[in-house]
């Protein structure tokens, strides 16, 4: 199963997204240059983190005009799987392939931590096979991961089951201390309304070995590739 | 051009709070609140009445993101004259 990881001038998460990948059975990632223009042959793809042209302006807001992204809006739309990590959650709202906006930490402190995010969903492709209520233990590393979204926008989320990750104590109860920027209604990830593009602020791509502290981010790329096996298999 | 950048009144504004704080405790407790933005200087070439459709469009797809930012574009001229 091919990922696409994504490079942008920036990024510095790619080589953790490509190895965490190619570390799991059955997938196999390569980089792609964001200046190339299509993404076909690959199964899904995947935005990195980094700080894509050095955060200028905004986080995400140069990057989201890079020639690969109309490859990847194209293949967004015709349902192709879409992770967004951190900064790649940046771009995605950038590109309005994910609705709401990432600004600064409430505490205005870069955060780099061990965080708790429960499973939010019964059925999404990023969570295959996890139940809801699920803790998954993974690190953040972002100045810039507070979620925002109007009140409209907040409801849809709610409403459409859009809200995928919320942070929470180790018990998983969502406390005010859970939350590591401040994000409205402890949002960690999210999906847009078709479910097929991911947003996360926490980095799953470093937590997919124990010896980094946790694996429950190999869980959330195997989800996905359950989910497009599931659906090559319909297919066929 | 000039282009004005400020975060929406629903948005948190964290570093303006800060900045608010430190005016309070700096002697002015009038100060009741604080919000920091960006500010553009653009100098185009060509006729400005042309550019400006297209520099409004950027202004919304590029240099602000209208989910958390309004954005105000001012001529140069207009405040000369």
């Amino acid at each position: 199963m091919k990922f696409a990881v994504i490079q942008f001038p920036g990024s510095n998460c790619d080589q953790d997204c490509r190895a965490a990948l190619n570390g799991i059975r059955g997938a196999e990632a390569e980089f792609v240059w964001h200046k190339e223009t299509s993404l076909d042959g690959y199964d899904a793809i995947v935005l990195p983190g980094g700080f894509s042209y050095g955060d200028y302006l905004r986080c995400g807001a140069i990057a989201r005009f890079s020639p690969i992204m109309q490859a990847v809006v194209k293949d967004a739309v015709a349902g192709k799987l879409v992770i967004g990590v951190c900064n790649g959650f940046q771009i995605l709202c950038e590109a309005e392939l994910l609705p709401g906006a990432l600004v600064r930490n409430r505490s205005l402190r870069f955060v780099c931590d061990m965080v708790t995010t429960r499973v939010e969903v019964d059925h999404s492709p990023f969570t295959a096979g996890l139940q809801k209520g699920t803790l998954l233990r993974l690190p953040v590393a972002h100045g810039e991961g507070c979620f925002f979204a109007d009140e409209a926008t907040l409801g849809e989320l709610n409403v459409n089951r859009q809200v995928i990750l919320r942070y929470v104590d180790a018990s998983g109860v969502a406390t005010p201390a859970a939350n590591p920027n401040g994000s409205i209604e402890h949002i960690a990830g999210i999906c847009n309304r078709e479910r097929n593009v991911f947003g996360l602020m926490p980095h799953p791509d470093r937590a997919c070995e124990q010896r980094l502290g946790s694996n429950d981010g190999a869980k959330i790329f195997e989800s996905m590739m359950r989910s497009i096996a599931g659906d090559q298999a319909r297919a066929a | 051009m000039k282009v004005i950048v400020t975060p929406k009144a629903a948005v948190l504004d964290p570093q303006g709070a800060a900045v608010r704080d430190a005016m309070q405790h700096l002697g002015m407790p009038e100060v009741r609140s604080v919000r920091i933005g960006k500010y553009l200087e653009i100098d185009v070439d060509g006729d400005e009445a042309e550019v400006e459709p297209r520099l409004r469009e950027l202004c919304r797809d590029l240099l602000s993101n209208p989910v958390i930012e309004d954005y105000e574009l001012q001529k140069v001229e207009e405040e000369r004259g």
